[in-house]
Order: structure tokens, then C-alpha cells, then sequence
């Protein structure tokens, strides 16, 4: 069996986890603001992924990541390469499309904190960053995990997005869910089978650790 | 120094129009419940906003609103909460579950220098008698293990405010009485106003100094306990 896809599909959903945790618990906590105007249309806006056809999503992100975009240009410009078919746009494509179990887990997190606790951390000196850093996240952290968890496995297993934004290889290497489909269509089911077969069990396990976290939490599966 | 306040405010159904003052020693607020007594606590330090109202503590003023701006009227004055010099202790603790006792105790010293607080921690904590709770989180103490960790962590920030919210109520009679005492040998070694929240008679005639007795957001009769206490004030 051939491991590099493996090793590729891990690395991108390590690092699309990361984006789409520090992303997303940001964007949970700014939802929390009951004042933030539009806050329920943002919040759609952000979950937005979870409904949109995959390839909808991707060609979003190549207007908004492609060599002529802002954006593209800017990159560039800094590091003279290009976003889209790329291991970077693998990375991206693959946060943005699990953002929504990101901030949706750590919302729900967060809002779990009794308010009680926030009063008492105000009324004893703390400033609303320190409430924030030392008392909110902290709690929060089983669900933010368990959201960043599924986040992994969501981005382990995409398909789609990744193939409209990054291509069939990136540096010359599948993703392994891109792996399965070509050995598949090439012949090689036995190889498509054993890639379907590891990717399922690395799936499978974080879900378990995940709803492990969320019981933990809250009682709730995720 | 003095605790005066006055705040107009509507929660619900409820209009709060209430004026107080409060020597150093513990003023016992009663009423029944829905009365509006914890959002007098609560305007006091400052986690709820009146439409307009006053709270001046010694010479300090933490809040100062009167409704709408204009020419002649005094700025609206509004400190946060952090920066009130109070300690709020809550119905229900509120003690951070995550931490330890001598981390929670040491939540509020975030002005003393780090290496005081520790032992500045434990000494607290042998006050109250629970010393050897240091490293242990909330969720294994026992109802009164929590009052104490709670009030160690009250104290612990130097308030020139204390603020208790009916901490006693889920207490059998026996721990209850220690605990008073204790607040009460606590509130003369601070020497600040202490406004304490209850339902409890008895708990208000071994505590306070003063007792205020509202009603439908309205304060309805104040004065001396063995004065008021003498009525049926439920």
C-alpha cells in the first residue's frame, strides 16, 4: 500500500484543524457578543459550508484565492507562489470547509459557562480579556476540542473542495480520499480498498475521542 | 466609609426604587422573594445598570446616571465591575471549577506581587479552617468546605465592599451558625459595609447591624434588627 497519501491527508487536516480551531473559536466567542449587529446572519454566513455543495464552496475560493484576486496577488507578492493548487490551498480549502464544526461546538461550549462564574471572576478584579483567557475558555475547552477534533476528520475525508482548489496532486502526491477515487477508477482496488479501510479506522477513532470529549462536557454526542 | 446608593430600574414586572446607606458592619437586606433584592446587589457592584441611580462608596463614586445627557448635567459615570473594590459572594458560590481552592483564593490577589500569593492563599484559607483543601478542586468539598473556600476567596481581594447573596441558604442550622460567626468576625477585621442578602431571621439577628426590609422593589421599613426583627417581616 502506498502510505504518502496518507501522511498528506494527515498532514492538511492537522493544519486546516489548527487554522479552523484558532478561526473558529474566535469567531465563537465574537458570536457570543450579544450585541454584535447581524449576529445571527454572520453566524449563518460561517455555517454556511456545512450546506453548500462542495464544489460551490470551491469555486468560491478559487475567485477569492486565485492569482487575479486581491488576496492571490498579496501572496504572491510575498512569497512568489500561488495559493490555489497548492499545498496551501489544500490547508485553507479544507478549514474553511470545517469552520462550522469549529464554531459550532465552541459555541455551544461557551455558552455552557454559568454566568455566575463570569460575574465572579469580574467582581473579583479581572479584566473582560482575563474573564476570558483564565475562566470562559478553559471550560469551554472539552467542546472547543471535540469541535476541533471533528474539524480533523471532516478535512481527513474531503473530497470535493480540496480537489477544486488544489488539483488532483499536490506536489506531486493524492490526498488519500483523491487516492481511493483514482486507484478505484484505475484498476486498483485493492489499493483503494486498503486506503478506504485506514482511512475509516483514522476517522472512526476521532469521532470516538470526540464524542468522548462532548459526553465529558455536556452529556450530548456530537 | 459609607456605602450610599439610590437606583430606579424595571426587571420584569418589577420597578426597583430604592435608597440606601450602609455604615461599616453587615446590613442585612430582606424581603420576599422576587422583592429585587439580588438586583440591588447586583446594581451595586455594579453587573446591572439602572436606568439612573447613584453608588458612592467613602468619597468614591462608582455610579452616577441620570437619565438623558444635556447641558448641566453631570457625566454619567459608570466604573466597570474589575474596578469596583468589591467582593460578590454568589447564592450558588460560584467557585471556579476548574482551579483549586488556593487558585481560587488567589484569583482576586491579581494586584499583589506573584510571589506573595501563595502563602498569602494558605494563610486564608487556615482562617476559615480548610487549609487542607489547598490542592483540591470544588467538586469534592463538602456544602460548608465550599462557603469557606468562598469566603477566603471574598476576603482574599481586600474589598472595600462585601456583597453576600443568600451564600447560607443551602446549609443545615448548625453549619449555618458557624458560618455566621465567622462572616461576622471577618466583616470586623475588614471594617467595611457588608450587604447581605437573606431570608433567614435568625441568620439577620445574629448578623446584622442594620437590617432593610424591601418589598415590590420599594424599601418598606429599615432600623436597628431587635427593632425590626420584633415584627413578622415575612
Amino acid at each position: 500500500m502506498v502510505w504518502a497519501p496518507l501522511f498528506l491527508s494527515l498532514e492538511v487536516a492537522a493544519l486546516s484543524m489548527l487554522l479552523a480551531l484558532v478561526a473558529g473559536t474566535g469567531l465563537a466567542v465574537l458570536f457570543r457578543w450579544k450585541r454584535m449587529p447581524a449576529r445571527d446572519f454572520f453566524y449563518a454566513l460561517v455555517c454556511a459550508p456545512l450546506v453548500l455543495p462542495p464544489t460551490v464552496l470551491g469555486y468560491y475560493l478559487l475567485v477569492a484565492l486565485g492569482s487575479d484576486s486581491v488576496i492571490g496577488r498579496a501572496w504572491h507578492a510575498v512569497t512568489g507562489g500561488t495559493i490555489v493548487f497548492s499545498f496551501t490551498g489544500a490547508v485553507i480549502a479544507a478549514a474553511v470547509g470545517s469552520l462550522p464544526l469549529v464554531v459550532r461546538s465552541a459555541r455551544i461550549g461557551l455558552e455552557a459557562v454559568d454566568p455566575n462564574l463570569e460575574n465572579a471572576a469580574r467582581t473579583l478584579g479581572a479584566s473582560p480579556w482575563r474573564v476570558l483567557f483564565t475562566v470562559v475558555l478553559p471550560l469551554a475547552t472539552p467542546a472547543i476540542l471535540a469541535g476541533a477534533m471533528l474539524a480533523f476528520a471532516r478535512s481527513l475525508g474531503d473530497y470535493g473542495i480540496t480537489q477544486m482548489v488544489a488539483g488532483q496532486m499536490i506536489d506531486g502526491t493524492e490526498t488519500a480520499s483523491i487516492h481511493v477515487m483514482n486507484a478505484l477508477y484505475g484498476g486498483r482496488e485493492i489499493d483503494a480498498r486498503n486506503m478506504a479501510i485506514v482511512t475509516t479506522i483514522v476517522g472512526v477513532a476521532l469521532l470516538y475521542i470526540a464524542n468522548r470529549l462532548a459526553k465529558r462536557f455536556s452529556g450530548t454526542h456530537v | 466609609m459609607d456605602l450610599v446608593a439610590s437606583m430606579k430600574l424595571r426587571r420584569g414586572e418589577l420597578a426597583i426604587d430604592v435608597e440606601l446607606s450602609c455604615k461599616p458592619g453587615i446590613t442585612c437586606v430582606m424581603g420576599p422573594s422576587g422583592a429585587g433584592k439580588s438586583t440591588i446587589l447586583g446594581v451595586l457592584a455594579g453587573l446591572v445598570v439602572p436606568e439612573s441611580g447613584k453608588v458612592v462608596l467613602g468619597d468614591t463614586t462608582w455610579l452616577d446616571r441620570t437619565p438623558g445627557r444635556g447641558p448641566g448635567r453631570e457625566k454619567n459615570i459608570d466604573v466597570p465591575v474589575h474596578h469596583r473594590r468589591l467582593s460578590y459572594m454568589f447564592q450558588n458560590l460560584a467557585l471556579f471549577p476548574h482551579m483549586t481552592a488556593r487558585q481560587n483564593v488567589e484569583y482576586g490577589m491579581h494586584d499583589l506581587p506573584r510571589e506573595g500569593r501563595t502563602p498569602k492563599a494558605l494563610d486564608l484559607l487556615a482562617h476559615v479552617g480548610v487549609k487542607h483543601l489547598a490542592n483540591r478542586r470544588p467538586r469534592t468539598f463538602s456544602g460548608g468546605e465550599a462557603q469557606r473556600v468562598a469566603l477566603a476567596r471574598a476576603i482574599a481581594r481586600r474589598p472595600q465592599l462585601l456583597l453576600l447573596d443568600e451564600p447560607f441558604s443551602a446549609l443545615d442550622r448548625e453549619l449555618r451558625s458557624q458560618l455566621v460567626t465567622l462572616v461576622r468576625e471577618l466583616v470586623a477585621e475588614l471594617g467595611v459595609p457588608c450587604v447581605h442578602v437573606t431570608h433567614s431571621v435568625s441568620e439577620a439577628r445574629k448578623l446584622a447591624d442594620h437590617v432593610i426590609v424591601i418589598d415590590k422593589g420599594t424599601l418598606v421599613r429599615q432600623g436597628p434588627p431587635a427593632e425590626i426583627l420584633a415584627e413578622d417581616v415575612d
